[in-house]
């Protein structure tokens, strides 16, 4: 391709002061751009505002961007089970007869349970929700992972409610806009939540690591207890996350630690509820309050 | 005018009775194309990593590239002052980074006064991945711990997908000169 038009601005005074303004203007531009990024370092939430209206703003967008999304889920999963009916149709016969008989398992083991809480006297805490909203946009180009929610201070929704989906654990509430949220998913690098195996209550860090995965890090130092396949639930330990939300699901053993699938893939999810921030109770007064001065 | 002028494949300009370019639209639309591009990428897609070319700034250099000129130099400014609302970046990194790449273009043009599909293409490959890299320096400098790998799918994809935004952006640039019919 030829040379684009000589730029070169020759004696014309005119053409040399704008080549040059316009050069002084792209300058500017950077150190703005600089000035912008030393004052979002220093303080984070100092541009949540402008980005919760931006976001308000193409809320209506990103609702109806998630009604097409779940659509197209939908229709890829219809023609994904058009072949694979009949192997599935014999799975799931297999499985219901087999969950039959867990549901009445399960039934005697509620029944036990209640009988037992009732001994105990303990109140049962309902996970109470605050809103039900869809996830309407994320940073998917950014290596930080947050994401839109279409609900916000108009549904009840504040800073630091648990976010979760019907399978797990998604994330929690950063900013609030006027009808859209910002949400930090638990897969970004910032995020760490107390977690616990499912099993035997083994306790352990998740924090994001920015791929979709997690990286598990042991609070008990020694021989690794973690095997492949072992589910974590969230401990609650610190508040915030609502003990027992499945989170991970562990897929590689490190020497420390392990790398843990999130169940709750964010894109998969439909509909998220975002739950009251969970406080655990406040540990009993100590028995002897008196000082050593009296 | 020089609008109002159409080239053809021999350079000649063509102009027809009554039919002209909107002006606005011929102005215009490169700025809507790059904030369409900032704006869509997110809402495609929840993603749990990234995985989405940053097609804004994709878009803004396909322009630059294309009609150096069109877009002022300083446009990185407004232009990415609009994506960082939307990309989940320290607020400022687009600005900086834009404005700095604007600049960087401009000086390699100046050099490399003879263009071809490979020179551009290689010249867009330096500027992606620079921007890529370093606006995942910029997030962990504001708090972030993601290491280097994660970011390798979406280098691919970003340099992969770059000569077709360039098509896309051809073709935008075409419907920007489409002349309409002129009302008096």
């Amino acid at each position: 391709m030829a040379p684009p038009a000589n730029k070169r601005s020759g004696f014309s005074r005119r053409a040399q002061y704008s080549t040059f303004f316009s050069y002084t203007a792209g300058v500017i531009g950077a150190v703005v751009g600089l000035g912008l990024v030393v004052v979002s370092i220093a303080s984070p939430g100092a541009f949540s505002g402008v980005r919760g209206m931006a976001a308000d703003m193409t809320e209506p967008a990103g609702q109806a961007t998630a009604t097409g999304r779940a659509y197209g889920k939908e229709a890829l999963a219809g023609i994904g089970g058009f072949f694979t009916t009949r192997s599935e149709h014999a799975r799931l016969e297999r499985e219901l007869a087999e969950a039959k008989v867990r549901l009445v398992e399960a039934q005697a083991t509620m029944a036990e349970n209640r009988r037992l809480k009732r001994l105990l006297d303990l109140k049962e805490a309902e996970p109470d929700a605050v809103a039900f909203a869809r996830l309407t946009s994320s940073t998917s180009t950014s290596t930080r992972r947050f994401a839109t929610l279409g609900a916000g201070r108009d549904k009840g929704v504040a800073e630091g409610m648990p976010v979760r989906s019907a399978t797990g654990l998604i994330g929690r509430v950063l900013e609030v806009g006027a009808s859209s949220a910002r949400v930090l998913l638990i897969t970004d690098s910032e995020s760490l939540v107390p977690v616990r195996r499912a099993r035997d209550g083994v306790p352990a860090f998740a924090q994001g690591h920015g791929d979709g995965t997690v990286r598990v890090r042991l609070i008990n130092l020694g021989i690794n207890p973690l095997k492949k396949g072992d589910m974590l639930v969230s401990s609650g330990s610190g508040g915030l996350y609502r003990p027992g939300t499945p989170t991970a699901i562990v897929t590689e053993i490190l020497r420390d630690g392990a790398i843990a699938r999130v169940l709750s893939n964010p894109s998969d999810a439909d509909f998220v509820m975002v739950e009251q921030a969970w406080a655990p109770e406040a540990p009993p007064q100590p028995a002897s309050p008196k000082t050593g001065r009296e | 005018m020089t609008m109002a002028r159409l080239s053809r494949r021999d350079g000649t300009a063509r102009q027809r009775i009554n039919r002209a370019p909107s002006p606005l639209l011929a102005r215009g639309l490169p700025w809507l194309t790059i904030l369409l591009g900032s704006l869509l990428p997110g809402l495609l897609l929840i993603a749990s990593a990234p995985v989405l070319p940053p097609f804004g700034f994709l878009i803004f250099v396909a322009w630059r590239q294309l009609r150096p000129g069109l877009l002022p130099i300083w446009s990185g400014l407004p232009l990415g002052l609009f994506d960082d609302l939307y990309s989940g970046q320290p607020f400022g990194s687009a600005v900086l980074l834009w404005s700095i790449a604007a600049i960087a273009l401009d000086l390699i043009e100046a050099r490399l006064p003879w263009r071809n599909f490979l020179t551009e293409w290689l010249v867009a490959i330096g500027l992606i991945v620079a921007y890529i890299v370093l606006s995942l320096a910029l997030a962990n400098m504001a708090g972030a711990a993601v290491s280097l790998p994660v970011i390798v799918p979406q280098i691919v994809i970003s340099v992969l997908s770059y000569p077709l935004v360039g098509r896309v952006v051809a073709m935008a640039d075409r419907f920007r000169l489409t002349p309409f019919m002129v009302l008096r």
